[in-house]
């Protein structure tokens, strides 16, 4: 029964609002998240997308794959973009000038949209207190302009612009942890969410969803084209992710951490490096080295957890 | 009822966009535009405008969250100056050709380095390609009423265009001048709520902003073409209908003791005001000269303009911004490119001067004069000179 929620796919909602005939490359995992992210939202909801491979994918004129309201501006300001709407709404809800119901608005982006370009504006946006979802697509580098690194590229992860190159192997920094940077603004919710874990994802992006206030959520999400992995394993590449560390799943309400699919024993993170053929260039000791830093983080945040326990 | 009072210009124009009843209005602060936003979160905050104030974090957020409340289908307003103008120029283009109309007043003032609160057109003159429809106030009551102009406008359904009311910063917005303010009831008589053609509605969802590839892209400029220049007529349409309904009519283009003169400055703005003044006092001692003004500067009124100029022997393009190294002053450049193949076209004079809030003063208006004068007289026309400049070899020191 362990893995019985990654096989129960057909107690999902049929409804897609993201559809199929995209552009997105064969096995695209931030297609299936964002897949996801919209069939936990429904229907009553509009999307304000960063450029970026979820938007390029998407909408080449005059063809769409969307099936809700949908508003792409620029790379970094979808944040903004979405605030925009959702003050537009409560005004003329307000006003009476359309019906009051329920609408989510999401704003979405992908890594560089969010950790680097336009961290300014999804903070911006979190702290104001909008009625609103971001979530931020992490494929660990610039895919849609050719796998450029961004501040969420893991360590040593060899992209177009920090090449396993002769003296410096990769990107020489490690990722940046932008859920964290959303749990410093104070807002309700944030959390982390994997498309291997359907079930968790989706309970995840409903809670956020119906949760008064911003929701930050930040989406693991394979890009088989960026990382050199077969088409076939982003779903075991995500579960990978979570087994070795390298991506925990937590969330944090209203300041308390609790951790889902917690590792007991950790995978050796070997078994997903090797997988990638943007990891190619490791060396055993570097792994090493990166495995011993994810267990201190991950036993950071098991502390989180217990204190907000202990906090209750 | 409208009332006469004493106020200051950008709390004027505040109280005018409250009038309007706008929905929602994201902005940041920059001088001189700050008092009219500022102004604006005390009306909201005191519970007298019902509308959604939004305190962003830039003025590129600004912007961007205008685009998402305007396609919301919300009325939205903003205010911007010089480097809040410049941070937002990526999205200006961006909102134009989602033709969002949205209204904004920008306080024109110069563009850094060296950075500098005051007066001159470069912002507004970087801004020219945007694809947005541009005005220009010259006092604080053509800045007044142009705000409900500038809505019923960019709201027409003919038009559909986000739109630019300039003007000059400081010199217009920070003046106490007795101003004519319509108040709520006579603007909804002119400026009816708004209803948009396409918003963001999740009963008839609509993909905004998608990729323009090589086989559209062409197609999506020619359409954003067609919008500003059609936009003309709709504009003089709803300024003689203001004229009609509240006595003060304005037109695209406009001209001052222009009909016997020999020698015609072509401005915009405030400085226009001073100008109008010392052709005044010049006129008695024998000096033929006159102006014409833009009002309308996007969509540049072509037809408009060569009827103003038509027959006069001099122009003197008085610009407040140029481009260094290139083909000077902006203004100029447009005003040579209507009449250039026209009969009996009149010599183009151009200075470039009121940069940076260097005052725009008689002395000014003399040097152009002069320069002028020679050309009247049968001299060359002299290149464009950078006047008021101390110590370059451009100006009189
Ligand atoms: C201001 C600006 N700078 C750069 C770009 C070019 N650009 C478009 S998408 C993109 C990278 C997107 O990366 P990410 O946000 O991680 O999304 P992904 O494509 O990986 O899903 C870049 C650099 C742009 N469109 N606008
Ligand atoms: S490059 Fe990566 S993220 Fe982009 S569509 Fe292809 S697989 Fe998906
Ligand atoms: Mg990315």
């Amino acid at each position: 029964m362990e893995k019985f929620n990654v096989f129960a796919s057909r107690l999902l909602p049929k409804e897609d609002y993201v559809c199929s005939g995209h552009r997105a490359c064969q096995g695209c995992a931030e297609a299936l998240a964002m897949r996801l992210v919209h069939k936990a939202l429904g229907r009553n909801t509009i999307a304000a997308s960063a450029t970026g491979c979820m938007e390029i994918i998407s909408s080449p004129y005059p063809e769409t794959a969307w099936n809700i309201p949908w508003l792409h501006v620029a790379f970094e300001n979808s944040a903004s973009v979405g605030s925009g709407i959702e003050s537009g709404l409560k005004a003329l809800m307000r006003k009476g000038r359309i019906p009051k119901r329920k609408i989510n608005v999401i704003a979405y982006g992908g890594d560089g949209a969010t950790a680097d370009i336009g961290l300014q504006w999804v903070s911006g946006a979190m702290e104001r207190g909008h009625n609103m979802l971001y979530v931020c697509y992490d494929n660990e580098a610039y895919m849609n302009t050719g796998i450029q690194r961004s501040s969420a590229t893991p360590l040593h992860a060899a992209t177009t612009t920090s090449p396993a190159g002769k003296t410096i192997g990769g990107q020489q920094t490690w990722k940046k942890n932008v859920p964290e940077i959303m749990v410093s603004h104070n807002i309700p919710y944030v959390a982390t969410i994997n498309p291997s874990y359907p079930f968790d994802f989706m309970r995840k992006v409903k809670k956020a969803a119906e949760i008064d206030g911003p929701a930050y959520l930040h989406a693991y999400s394979c890009c088989p084209t960026g990382w050199g992995s077969r088409p076939e394993l982003g779903i075991q590449l995500g579960r990978l992710a979570v087994e070795t560390g390298a991506f925990p799943l937590y969330e944090v309400e209203y300041g308390k951490y609790s951790v889902q699919e917690k590792v007991e024993e950790f995978r050796p993170l070997k078994d997903y490096v090797k997988l990638q053929r943007r990891f190619r260039h490791l060396t055993d000791e570097q792994i090493n080295a990166s495995q011993e830093r994810l267990k201190q983080e991950y036993a950071l945040l098991l502390k989180k957890e217990q204190m907000s326990k202990e906090g209750d | 009822m409208a009332v006469r009072k004493g106020i200051e210009v950008s709390l004027a124009v505040a109280e005018a966009a409250a009038a309007c009843d706008v929905d929602c209005i994201a902005a940041y602060p920059i001088t001189p535009q700050t008092h009219i936003v500022e102004h604006l979160s005390e009306l909201v905050n005191d519970g007298e405008l019902d509308a959604e104030f939004i305190p962003v974090e830039s003025e590129h957020s600004a912007m961007s969250c205008c685009c998402g409340t305007a396609a919301a289908g919300a009325r939205t307003f903003t205010a911007t100056s010089s480097q809040g103008l410049a941070l937002m120029h990526e999205i200006l283009f961006i909102a134009a050709n989602l033709r969002l109309p949205i209204v904004m007043t920008v306080a024109n003032r110069a563009l850094s380095a060296p950075i500098n609160i005051w007066n001159d057109h470069s912002d507004i003159m970087t801004e020219r390609d945007a694809g947005w429809l541009q005005i220009f106030a010259e006092n604080g009551q053509e800045a007044t009423d142009m705000v409900p102009i500038c809505h019923r406008i960019a709201e027409d359904k003919r038009v559909l265009l986000p739109i630019m009311l300039n003007f000059d910063g400081f010199i217009v917005s920070h003046v106490v001048e007795p101003i004519i303010c319509l108040d709520k009831e006579e603007i909804a008589t002119f400026l009816p709520i708004y209803e948009p053609q396409q918003r963001l509605d999740i009963d008839h969802p609509i993909t905004m902003g998608p990729v323009g590839m090589p086989e559209v892209y062409t197609e999506a400029k020619m359409a954003h073409e067609a919008a500003v220049q059609n936009s003309y007529e709709p504009i003089c349409e709803i300024l003689e209908e203001f004229g009609k309904q509240f006595g003060r009519t304005y037109k695209p283009v406009e001209t001052y003791k222009t009909e016997d003169a020999d020698i015609v400055y072509i401005m915009m703005g405030a400085a226009a005001e001073t100008a109008m003044s010392w052709v005044d006092k010049v006129r008695d001692s024998g000096k033929k000269v006159g102006i014409v003004r833009f009002r309308l500067w996007r969509p540049l009124p072509v037809k408009a303009f060569k009827e103003a100029v038509k027959g006069f022997k001099v122009l003197c393009v008085v610009d407040r911004h140029f481009s260094p190294g290139g083909a000077g002053g902006p203004v100029a450049q447009e005003v040579k490119y209507m009449l250039y193949g026209e009969e009996n076209a009149p010599k183009v004079v151009e200075v470039v001067a009121g940069l940076g809030g260097r005052d725009l003063d008689y002395d000014a208006f003399e040097t152009m004069y002069d320069k002028c004068k020679k050309v009247l007289d049968g001299g060359e026309v002299p290149p464009f000179e950078l006047i008021q400049a101390r110590g370059g070899h451009y100006g009189k020191i």
